[in-house]
């Protein structure tokens, strides 16, 4: 009952914002509408078992990758900068033509599958998680994402530096 | 009465407790800080309003109280009003899971009711499974509050101590969850009373000793969290005014203050429970439980205080850093420090285990 | 949990994606159409947890995981792309990003 009520005040929050998201002319009213959306969705795992992924969706999500979009909008001071719904009308309704039937199509898929609703007692909790995470089927995947990251700290520097 | 309903009483109580106390350290903090403050620069400080300024916090209250409420022209009128509101919710949420000092026991009184006899009374809100990843994530939230109102407030001064702040906490949130590995690789757990459980006995149990590299990263990164000197950039008054409130006026003004105390406290209240024992009195003969739980309350109380006044020193001690120093020392020097020291831990754990 | 409140969690994703996908094809700034990528990316991670609730394993968690390393390097790099071209040609309006455009 309070699962259900949580899930669906965090799902209406998600789809309002996720809205305001790609509807808002001003870049900043977009990022505040994702954090809103990334801390719905936040909530939404944690009703679904995952605690774990729910702080971690907090902590990179919305506290690091958000912060680091804000600051570079703040940085580039796009403050008022107009930003006008792109292409020509035909093009805007192809796509949302396009859009609406591809969310139509997966979404009779969905209704129409069964899904079981899995074990009564499911709990992701840390523990549980990183015992997976650190057995042989993924310790490498983690390895080489670590190596992504050092990549990509890297490459940002490189890009971003006026002369190194 | 059902159990369920004893336990949400008894949360409801705590919650309100912990609530109320933290209202009243916070208004107890800002006297202090400026007694503290003027008594190392040989002045008076605020002695007035009742014994020994006691009532100065009511006074600013009740001015800030009375203060016209003032939004500037150009200012976005709803990140400017929300932002107050946001600092101020991210810093009560993440005292939700600190550990304010072992467990209370009631005293089996006669005129208590039955279940209340003998009840052992945790004194901490949420117990979550993921423990200090929950305030991890509150606290990286908490900028938010900084930043909407850097950029909201449509002014220079208030952008440029927005866009310090963001990078600032950024920088050093990264060290002060490195500093937490190694007390988690020791623990074995998130969760903050297991924690302070591992560091009972002599107070040489302490993770402060064994671990002190982290714990001098802690204290170094948390000060920077909670914005204070020498990391106060976000506000720096002689260069920026005010930095991000520079517009606030009045309760908002109030409410972006507390945030930064409450944060202040929370810090003080983590490192006391991870690095300095927490409701270990740091003797075995005195455990934490003597005297219905009491004992660990104070022990606990103690060390808050006296990382508090370690703050209010600082304060009173040092000038602030300059920028490109700040962003120096923070990815130069304490991130790589954290990290090799994870590497060491995480070897004595290994060849230990 | 009743097997609706997964299903639910699917649709919800479904529609995420969807309003992301638009963002994508109708927004000029290129730091909103990042944002919108990054809904895009979450969308999909709240079908992982959905279907790893569902199915009673914990591999979509570490799905989950992985997808925001990737995503934390993409907006690590992805942004300062974004700075590179905003000292380059002073605006984030896409098409004025065309040099390699045939």
């Amino acid at each position: 009952m309070i699962e259900s009520v949580l899930f669906y005040t965090f799902a209406a929050l998600a789809l309002v914002s996720a809205v305001v998201v790609i509807a808002q002319k001003s870049p900043f009213y977009s990022a505040f509408g994702l954090i809103v959306v990334l801390c719905s969705l936040s909530g939404i795992f944690a009703v679904l078992g995952s605690p774990f992924i729910a702080v971690i969706q907090l902590v990179v999500y919305a506290g690091a990758i958000m912060v680091l979009f804000l600051f570079v909008l703040m940085l580039l001071n796009v403050q008022r900068e107009t930003d006008d719904v792109g292409g020509s009308a035909p093009l805007r309704l192809a796509a949302a033509a396009l859009a609406s039937a591809f969310a139509a199509q997966v979404a009779a898929v969905i209704a129409r599958a069964r899904i079981v609703s899995g074990p009564e007692q499911y709990e992701a909790s840390t523990r549980k998680v990183a015992e997976l995470l650190f057995s042989p089927a993924f310790l490498y995947v983690f390895e080489a994402t670590s190596i992504l990251i050092l990549a990509a700290l890297v490459g940002a520097i490189v890009l971003a530096k006026r002369d190194l | 009465m059902s159990p369920l309903i004893q336990d949400l009483i008894e949360k409801a109580v705590v919650v309100l407790v912990v609530f109320g106390g933290l209202l009243g350290v916070f208004s107890l903090c800002t006297l202090i800080e400026r007694r503290v403050l003027a008594f190392m620069q040989f002045r008076l400080g605020p002695n007035r309003t009742g014994p020994q300024g006691l009532f100065q916090p009511v006074a600013d209250g009740i001015k800030l109280f009375f203060k016209e409420e003032f939004i500037p022209a150009g200012a976005n009128k709803l990140l400017f009003v929300l932002a107050p509101a946001v600092a101020v919710v991210t810093a009560f949420m993440s005292t939700a899971i600190v550990s304010y000092g072992g467990a209370l026991t009631v005293p089996a009184l006669s005129f208590l009711p039955e279940w209340l006899q003998g009840r052992v009374i945790e004194l901490q809100i949420a117990d979550l499974d993921v423990g200090i990843l929950y305030l991890f994530a509150l606290s990286s939230l908490g900028v938010y509050g900084v930043v909407m109102a850097g950029w909201a407030s449509n002014n220079k001064y208030a952008l440029v101590g927005g866009l310090r702040s963001s990078a600032q906490m950024f920088s050093y949130e990264l060290a002060l969850g490195l500093s937490w590995v190694p007390v988690i690789l020791v623990t074995n757990s998130f969760r903050l009373p297991e924690i302070v459980a591992g560091q009972a006995g002599w107070f040489w149990n302490w993770n402060c000793f064994a671990l002190f590299p982290a714990f001098l990263v802690y204290v170094v990164a948390g000060t920077a969290e909670a914005n204070r000197t020498p990391f106060d950039l976000p506000e720096a008054e002689t260069e920026l005014v005010a930095g991000f409130h520079t517009e606030y006026s009045s309760m908002k003004f109030a409410l972006l203050q507390m945030a930064e105390y409450v944060n202040m406290i929370t810090i003080s209240a983590l490192g006391a429970n991870m690095f300095l024992g927490g409701a270990n009195t740091g003797l075995p003969f005195l455990p934490p439980t003597a005297a219905f739980g009491l004992v660990g309350f104070l022990a606990f109380a103690a060390k808050v205080a006296g990382f508090l006044f370690f703050f209010f020193w600082l304060r009173g001690t040092l000038p602030r850093f300059r920028y490109d120093q700040l962003m120096h020392f923070g990815w130069k020097v304490l991130v790589p420090v954290a990290a090799c020291f994870i590497l060491v831990v995480a070897g004595v754990v290994a060849a230990l285990a | 949990m009743s097997g609706s409140l997964v299903q639910h969690a699917l649709l919800l994703s479904v529609a995420l994606f969807t309003l992301g996908a638009l963002g994508v094809f109708m927004r000029r700034n290129v730091i909103t159409i990042f944002m919108c990528i990054e809904l895009m990316l979450n969308a999909v991670n709240l079908a992982f947890v959905a279907f790893s609730r569902s199915l009673g394993t914990f591999d979509g968690q570490v799905l989950v995981f992985f997808v925001m390393t990737v995503a934390a390097a993409e907006a690590a790099v992805g942004l300062a792309i974004v700075i590179a071209l905003h000292r380059h040609r002073d605006t984030l309006d896409i098409d004025s990003f065309n040099l390699l455009k045939w």
